[in-house]
C-alpha cells in the first residue's frame, strides 16, 4: 500500500537507474546519450507528479473551476526540456565529431586508439 | 525524399498549418496553453518538415543562415532588452509593471516581448543545430535523400 | 458523489498505466541493440511522456515535450545516425558492475522517496509554499503557467533562454569548420 502511494515515486526512480545504467554499461555514445535523456526525463517525472492534485485542473484560470494543479512544477520543467534538447544537440555535435576524428563511436575502440597512438609516439 | 508525390503534396498542405499553428501558440500563450518555447519549436519543426521533403537547399534559401544566426542572439537580446527599459522607465530590472502608465498593462507588454524573444531564440538554435547536423552529411543533398 | 469517487480512481488507474507502459518502454531501449529501433523506442517513449504529462495537468509542459522531445529530437538523434554507424557493437563482458551500482542507487531512492509525500496529497508542502499565490492571477494572465514563467520568474527564464543561446553556439563552434572549407567532400 505503502509503495502504491509512491507509484509515481517508484517509477522515475527505474527511470533514472535506467538511464544510468545505459550510460554505464553501454559503449556506443549515441546509445549512451539516448540513456542520458531518459535519466533526463525521469526528472520531469519527479517534479511534475508532485503537484498533481486528484480532481484538478490544468492551472489555466476559468471561473467554472476552482482546484488547479500546482503551476510552479510545470515552469520549471517546461524550460528544462527545451535545456536539454540543446544539450542533446550539443552531446551529438561531440558524438559527430570523434566519429569523424576515430572513424568510431564505440568507447572501447576509441580508448583502443588513443592507447596505439600513444604508443606510436617517439 | 524530393520525388515522393505523395509527401509533396501532403507536405505543401500541411506546412503552412503547422506554421500558422506556431503562431497562434505563441499569441495565445496567455489565454491558453503555449508560450515561446513551445512556437519557437512548433516554428522550426515545420521549417525542418520543409527541408526534409524539399531539401535542405530549398529550406536554405526560405530561411537563409544569416537570419538563422541573427535568430539566435536577437532573442536573448529582445529578452535582456525588456529588462533594460525597465530599468531605463526607473523601475527594477525586468521589472514590467512601469512599461505602461497602466501597471496591468504594462504586465501584458512585457509578458509579450520576452515571449517573443524567447520563441525567436528557440526557433533559430533549433534550425540551426538542424543545418548544421543536415549540412555535415553529404554536401548539399542533406538529410532529404 | 459516487460519480466523483469513480472518476477519481479512473484517473489514477490511466496514470498508472501510462507509468507502466513507459517503464517497459525503456526496459526495451535498454536491451535492444540496433541504433535505429533505439532512436524509434525514444521516441514512443516521448509521446508517452506527453500523454502522461496531459493526465498530470501539465498541458504546457506535454506541449513541448511532444514537440521537442518526440519531434525535434527524434530527428537530431537520426541526423547523428545518419553520419554514424547505426549498429552497436556487442559488449565485451557483461555488465554486472553496473548492473548492481544501478540496482544499488535505485533501492536507495525508493528507500528515500518512501519518506516524501503521498502522490497528490493536497496537504503536502508544495501546494501551500508559492502556489496559492501565483494562482490569485495578479497580472491577469488567465494561463498561469505562462505568467510565472515570463513575469514572477523572468530572471529564471532569462537565464535558460541564455544556455539555449550557448548551446547553440556551441554547435555552431563544433560543427561549422568543414563547410567553409568547401562542401561535398566525402571524409
Amino acid at each position: 500500500m505503502e509503495l502504491l502511494a509512491h507509484f509515481s515515486h517508484v517509477v522515475a526512480v527505474f527511470l533514472m537507474v535506467a538511464g544510468l545504467y545505459v550510460v554505464m554499461a553501454r559503449g556506443n555514445l549515441i546509445k549512451k546519450l539516448v540513456g542520458l535523456s531518459v535519466f533526463q526525463t525521469s526528472v520531469y517525472l519527479l517534479y511534475i507528479a508532485p503537484g498533481k492534485l486528484i480532481g484538478g485542473t490544468a492551472p489555466i484560470l476559468a471561473p467554472q473551476y476552482g482546484l488547479y494543479s500546482n503551476p510552479l512544477p510545470h515552469v520549471l520543467i517546461l524550460t528544462a526540456i527545451v535545456v536539454g534538447v540543446a544539450t542533446l544537440a550539443l552531446g551529438l555535435a561531440l558524438a559527430v565529431r570523434i566519429r569523424e576524428a576515430y572513424g568510431s563511436i564505440e568507447e572501447d575502440e576509441i580508448i583502443a586508439a588513443d592507447n596505439a597512438a600513444e604508443e606510436a609516439r617517439p | 525524399m524530393r520525388n515522393d508525390l505523395v509527401l509533396r503534396v501532403v507536405g505543401k498542405l500541411l506546412i503552412p498549418f503547422i506554421l500558422l499553428f506556431a503562431i497562434y501558440v505563441q499569441f495565445h500563450g496567455d489565454f491558453g496553453p503555449g508560450g515561446g518555447f513551445q512556437a519557437g519549436v512548433i516554428f522550426a519543426a515545420g521549417i525542418v518538415f520543409y527541408a526534409l521533403i524539399f531539401g535542405l537547399e530549398n529550406a536554405r534559401k526560405v530561411v537563409p543562415d544569416a537570419l538563422v544566426e541573427a535568430m539566435l542572439a536577437a532573442g536573448v537580446l529582445l529578452y535582456a532588452g525588456v529588462g533594460v527599459a525597465g530599468l531605463l522607465l526607473g523601475g527594477n530590472f525586468l521589472d514590467y509593471f512601469v512599461l505602461d502608465a497602466d501597471p496591468i498593462h504594462g504586465q501584458h507588454r512585457g509578458i509579450f516581448w520576452v515571449e517573443a524573444g524567447v520563441a525567436v531564440t528557440v526557433c533559430g538554435v533549433m534550425l540551426k543545430i538542424f543545418y548544421m547536423f543536415a549540412a555535415r552529411g553529404d554536401g548539399a543533398t542533406g538529410l532529404g535523400e | 458523489m459516487g460519480r466523483r469517487r469513480g472518476g477519481t480512481i479512473i484517473e489514477t488507474l490511466i496514470i498508472n498505466a501510462l507509468l507502466v507502459l513507459m517503464a517497459l518502454a525503456v526496459l526495451v531501449l535498454a536491451r535492444t541493440r540496433n541504433l535505429f529501433a533505439v532512436v524509434v523506442l525514444s521516441g514512443v517513449y516521448s509521446f508517452l511522456m506527453a500523454t502522461l504529462l496531459v493526465a498530470l495537468d501539465a498541458v504546457d509542459v506535454a506541449m513541448t515535450e511532444a514537440a521537442v522531445g518526440a519531434g525535434v529530437s527524434t530527428v537530431l538523434l537520426l541526423g547523428a545516425l545518419h553520419l554514424c554507424k547505426s549498429e552497436e557493437a556487442r559488449p565485451a563482458h557483461r555488465p554486472w558492475l553496473p548492473l548492481a551500482l544501478s540496482g544499488a542507487t535505485g533501492l536507495l531512492l525508493i528507500y528515500g522517496a518512501l519518506d516524501l509525500p503521498d502522490f497528490a496529497d493536497p496537504a503536502a508542502p508544495i501546494h501551500r509554499h508559492v502556489a496559492p499565490r501565483y494562482l490569485q492571477n495578479e497580472v491577469d494572465v488567465p494561463n498561469v503557467v505562462t505568467a510565472v514563467l515570463a513575469s514572477f520568474r523572468g530572471y529564471d527564464t532569462l537565464g535558460e533562454t541564455t544556455v539555449v543561446f550557448t548551446a547553440g553556439a556551441g554547435i555552431v563552434a563544433l560543427l561549422r569548420r568543414r563547410r567553409h572549407k568547401g562542401g561535398g567532400d566525402a571524409q
